[in-house]
């Protein structure tokens, strides 16, 4: 049975960008240009940008018997991690191309990784869930190990790969046992059986703790979170900064689509094992970035525990819970973004501007640079006025309303720590003399420089105007919830 | 009410936009253009914050020069500013001391002048803002983006142990804040859904709750005070902030700590506050006597009037649990004196410092030889820390000695023990930085204060003599709030 048109329309962004994808590996076959290829992603992912736009709607539709769902929060998501996917193609353009890595095969994987998160965030069963999943996991991996003779690299992707695949399997597993309990794959089909009373409450618990196991690799939360710093750390900067903004939106996506989608009824359950992977994360990520000294494994550790955050968010339960983790997830992108793609800028031919000593003095000799950085910094550590700070408030409010004050507490208290290792930064760029030798090139890519100071401002403007921001997250969560 | 913006949003803007300005000129070739536009935004700050003064009605309790703005209405945070008695003066005591800060920062910072003007420019906008904040986020907001500007201030422009002294400063205050933060949450939801100080004014909360919230806001005033005994980030912060930093510092960020006592303690767990009274007036106490005979020893000169200030505000705290007019009265009237003398005496030591690298006492002697007319203005301001007559150290001093006296005769005996001690310090330092024989060469070669620092510090000494011969203008400012507040904590708020 062949689906109607119209779900075809519906899934429009999706089928634009693979085409777009399958383009941009012919054009570098058949033209051998470079720029061409590069052209085309960026142009390729505004057009998908677009047709979210042109296909979302307030409405939650659904579509190909099941598989598919459009609605609000999704098309959001969506838009934005085109956005972020662009924002990441530009910061690395020039480290790429100082490497020879830009070309088809690495934005081709690239464009695929994106499909995969637009095809998460639109899953209403657990077929395309999965689907989407593995299409992001395989091309984040193959990414990974683009510079196939750095030893780090291939390491790192090794690692991935099969911690990956080993989550992977956890998470069908728990699959396949709420198969057996509701029958279905359906997302919708699991909530009601859930609802209505499971047959076995010993399998759906099971169930639960595989698939959290699973989406705990996936986010990178402890105490799944092994493979995040030697990941980020191995991979080339461009990758990193590739695979800590945009998937984070997608596995937000995951995270609302299973638990809240799927498994709302079973709250209970699944709320406690989020509270203790959340403090996990935020305890671990915190005290272990202070110790290091590289700025990528820093900036992992910190991801985890913005991942912690984030799982607060989910695990109040309530609206407010979802639209605060859904909020803290876009600005954490964006921070992301904006950290990584410094050391991205940074970094020239032959030189990683990695170690934390690199930095040094870069006030005195790149003031507005150090200030941008200085601003995700201290947004990260979540200092009013910059975005970050909303982020945590709204969480801890969801917390607070949820009755979990305890937890928001401990959330604080790790916060303080955060701002022991994100300050640090601060501190070597402001106040220590910089090193004999520049490490920072002089001349670079122009519109990577106005791009970063654009994202700079935008920390900042969205920390002194927080509320379109963040009544667009409240309401899109809010229409997708019904 | 003004319609458009009103002088408020002008005295946090002005300063800020300032700031931002002279960010934009670029380097230190413009040096000279940047001081100018410096002082010209602090002059500006100062002169948006006199209609405060002139046009303030001391009759009335309530909240003036009001603004309230949609800011992020969806969640109910408001863009609420408002003053009363208690927080106008330090609106104008903050954008009075900017102004003398860029002063003092003239010729000392050569490099990077830009970024320590506008540093301060900054801070002192985002300061007024939390003076005027009535909205609990509005409030933590700028109370924790304050902190920003000073801990660059001190690591970039401070002295060779900076960094260890602007983290600690940092990681401390934010520590505190951070409970307050969760506080604020709290409210909100036992408010009913509302961020207005005001209405946390009113709300019945259990006792179980208030002692919590107590907590919460004591640990963020408290370090901010600071008091005994989480004040060991002062004295660091003091010793190693450049001139600038430390006049901010004592006088104006010290007294936010002790604004929060009267805007959120006192009146939002009035219960909790009376039940726990002993336990601040003992650390009032102990900040009052302990920590005056550790200034006593101290052979740093920044290190004495550090903690000095801390002894200071221990009679500021102490005043304010005493519950009664003249204490609170008293305690405010020395926050605003304090404002001005270690403000005075901070720059004091830095006209020394500019020109011999050195503060300990020991290093100098006999600078009256070389330097008269500097050593006539220091005495006044020694005087008035020791709190003698006729300064303004005494008038705050001696009220809250009188309410104390009202309520417990051994609170009032062992806060008198600060006029012993606080002669003793000031006036022992004193002595042997200024009197006696020309010490060494370097001292014997000292210049005399220039037109400039003549200027700065006789702003300041005319200052002290006003309030301490005549400080019924301010009292007077004062009386209409502080009588409402102590309505209000007279009040039970318990629910059962």
């Amino acid at each position: 049975m062949i689906p109607p048109l119209s779900d075809f329309i519906i899934a429009l962004p999706e089928i634009a960008l693979l085409l777009v994808a399958c383009l941009v590996l012919l054009i570098e076959a058949y033209t051998q240009s470079r720029q061409g290829a590069y052209l085309a992603a960026v142009f390729g992912l505004l057009l998908t940008g677009l047709l979210v736009v042109y296909t979302g709607t307030p409405e939650t539709q659904g579509a190909f018997n099941g598989l598919y769902v459009n609605d609000a929060m999704g098309a959001l998501l969506k838009l934005l991690a085109c956005f972020a996917a662009i924002v990441a193609v530009i910061y690395s353009r020039q480290y790429l191309a100082d490497r020879g890595m830009l070309g088809g095969d690495y934005l081709g994987l690239l464009l695929f990784a994106v499909l995969g998160m637009l095809v998460m965030i639109s899953a209403a069963h657990f077929l395309s869930l999965y689907l989407g999943l593995e299409l992001l996991s395989l091309s984040l991996y193959a990414m990974v190990a683009m510079r196939r003779d750095d030893v780090r690299s291939s390491e790192a992707a090794m690692k991935y790969f099969v911690l990956g695949a080993l989550a992977s399997g956890l998470l069908l597993y728990g699959m396949s046992l709420l198969y057996g309990l509701a029958g279905s794959l359906e997302l919708g089909a699991v909530a009601e059986t859930v609802r209505t009373g499971a047959r076995s409450e010993m399998v759906l618990v099971f169930a639960l703790v595989f698939v959290l196991a699973g989406l705990g690799f996936k986010l990178g939360a402890a105490p799944f979170h092994m493979w995040l710093p030697d990941v980020y750390h191995g991979a080339p900067t461009a990758v990193t900064l590739f695979i800590g903004s945009a998937p984070k939106l997608a596995a937000f996506a995951f995270v609302m689509r299973l638990l809240v989608d799927g498994l709302q009824p079973a709250y209970g359950d699944w709320q406690q094992m989020l509270a203790v992977m959340a403090v996990a994360s935020l305890a671990i990520g915190n005290l272990a970035a202070i110790m290091q000294t590289n700025i990528k494994r820093m900036l992992a550790y910190s991801t985890i525990s913005h991942m912690g955050f984030l799982l607060l968010g989910v695990m109040s339960a309530s609206l407010a819970g979802y639209s605060a983790a859904m909020y803290y997830a876009v600005t954490y992108v964006l921070m992301s973004l904006g950290g990584f793609g410094m050391v991205v800028y940074l970094s020239r031919a032959g030189v990683e501007a990695e170690e934390l000593d690199d930095y040094k003095g870069l006030n005195a000799r790149h003031p507005w640079l150090a200030a941008v950085m200085a601003m995700f910094m201290l947004s990260m550590a979540g200092l009013p006025p910059f975005v970050g700070f909303y982020a945590k408030l709204t969480v801890l409010q969801a917390l607070v309303g949820a009755g979990w004050i305890w937890l928001a507490v401990v959330a604080v208290f790790f916060s303080l720590v955060g701002a022991y290792y994100y300050l640090r930064v601060v501190k070597i760029m402001y106040f220590d003399a910089p090193a004999a030798a520049d490490t920072i090139p002089a001349s670079h890519a122009g519109d990577a420089r106005i791009l970063l100071s654009a994202n700079g401002l935008a920390v900042l403007l969205l920390g002194i105007l927080p509320q379109p921001l963040m009544t667009l997250c409240a309401y899109s969560v809010q229409m997708s919830l019904r | 009410m003004l319609e458009g913006i009103g002088y408020l949003s002008l005295t946090i803007w002005v300063p800020i936009v300032a700031g931002i300005l002279i960010l934009v000129t670029g380097g230190d070739r413009n040096a000279a253009g940047q001081r100018a536009l410096a002082l010209l935004g602090a002059m500006l700050g100062f002169l948006v914050a006199v209609p405060l003064w002139t046009g303030f009605d001391s009759a009335s309790a309530a909240m003036q020069f009001e603004e309230v703005g949609a800011w992020v209405p969806a969640f109910s945070i408001w863009y609420h500013l408002g003053v009363d008695g208690i927080s106008m003066p330090f609106v104008l005591l903050n954008s009075f001391t900017t102004v003398l800060v860029v002063l003092a920062g003239w010729q000392v910072i050569q490099t990077r002048v830009a970024q320590y003007m506008a540093a301060f420019l900054i801070q002192s906008g985002l300061i007024n803002a939390v003076f005027c904040a009535l909205d609990g986020v509005l409030f933590y907001v700028f109370f924790e983006a304050m902190l920003i500007p000073l801990y660059l201030i001190i690591g970039m422009w401070g002295g060779p142990n900076r960094v260890y002294a602007a983290i600690k400063f940092f990681l401390y205050t934010l520590l505190g804040s951070l409970m307050m933060l969760v506080a604020i949450i709290y409210l909100f939801f036992v408010s009913g859904g509302s961020f207005e100080i005001l209405e946390w004014h009113r709300v019945g909360l259990t006792m179980t709750a208030q002692m919590l919230l107590f907590v919460a806001f004591f640990f963020a005033f408290a370090v901010k005070v600071p008091m005994w005994p989480v004040h060991t980030w002062l004295p660091d912060a003091h010793v190693e902030a450049p001139t600038g930093g430390s006049v901010v510092l004592a006088a104006i960020t010290l007294k936010v700590g002790a604004y929060g006592f009267l805007r959120f303690i006192l009146p939002i767990v009035p219960d909790a506050s009376h039940e726990l009274t002993w336990l601040i007036v003992a650390l009032s106490l102990v900040a009052v006597v302990y920590i005056g005979m550790v200034a006593l020893v101290q052979s740093d000169m920044k290190k004495l009037i550090a903690y000095s200030s801390i002894a200071h505000m221990g009679f500021v705290t102490l005043g304010f649990m005493l519950f009664n007019p003249l204490g609170i009265e008293g305690g405010l009237i020395q926050m605003i004196s304090h404002g001005f003398v270690s403000a005075a005496l901070f720059l004091c030591i830095g006209v020394m410092y500019d020109r011999m690298h050195s503060r300990q006492i020991a290093d100098y002697g006999g600078v009256v030889n070389t330097m008269p007319r500097f050593a006539a203005l220091f005495m006044l301001f020694a005087m008035a820390n020791a709190g003698l007559p006729g300064t303004s150290g005494f008038v705050g001093e001696f009220m809250v000695i009188l309410g104390a006296v009202k309520v417990n005769f051994w609170w009032a005996a062992a806060a008198a023990l600060t006029l012993i001690f606080g002669a003793a310090y000031t006036l022992w330092m004193y002595k042997r930085v200024i009197f006696g024989k020309v010490a060494n060469e370097h001292v014997a070669d000292l210049k005399d204060i220039d037109g400039r620092e003549f200027l700065v510090l006789a702003i300041l000494a005319v200052c002290v003599l006003a309030m301490g011969l005549y400080p019924m203008p301010v009292t007077d400012v004062m009386h209409a709030s502080v009588n409402q507040l102590l309505e209000q904590v007279a009040q039970s708020k318990l629910v059962y």
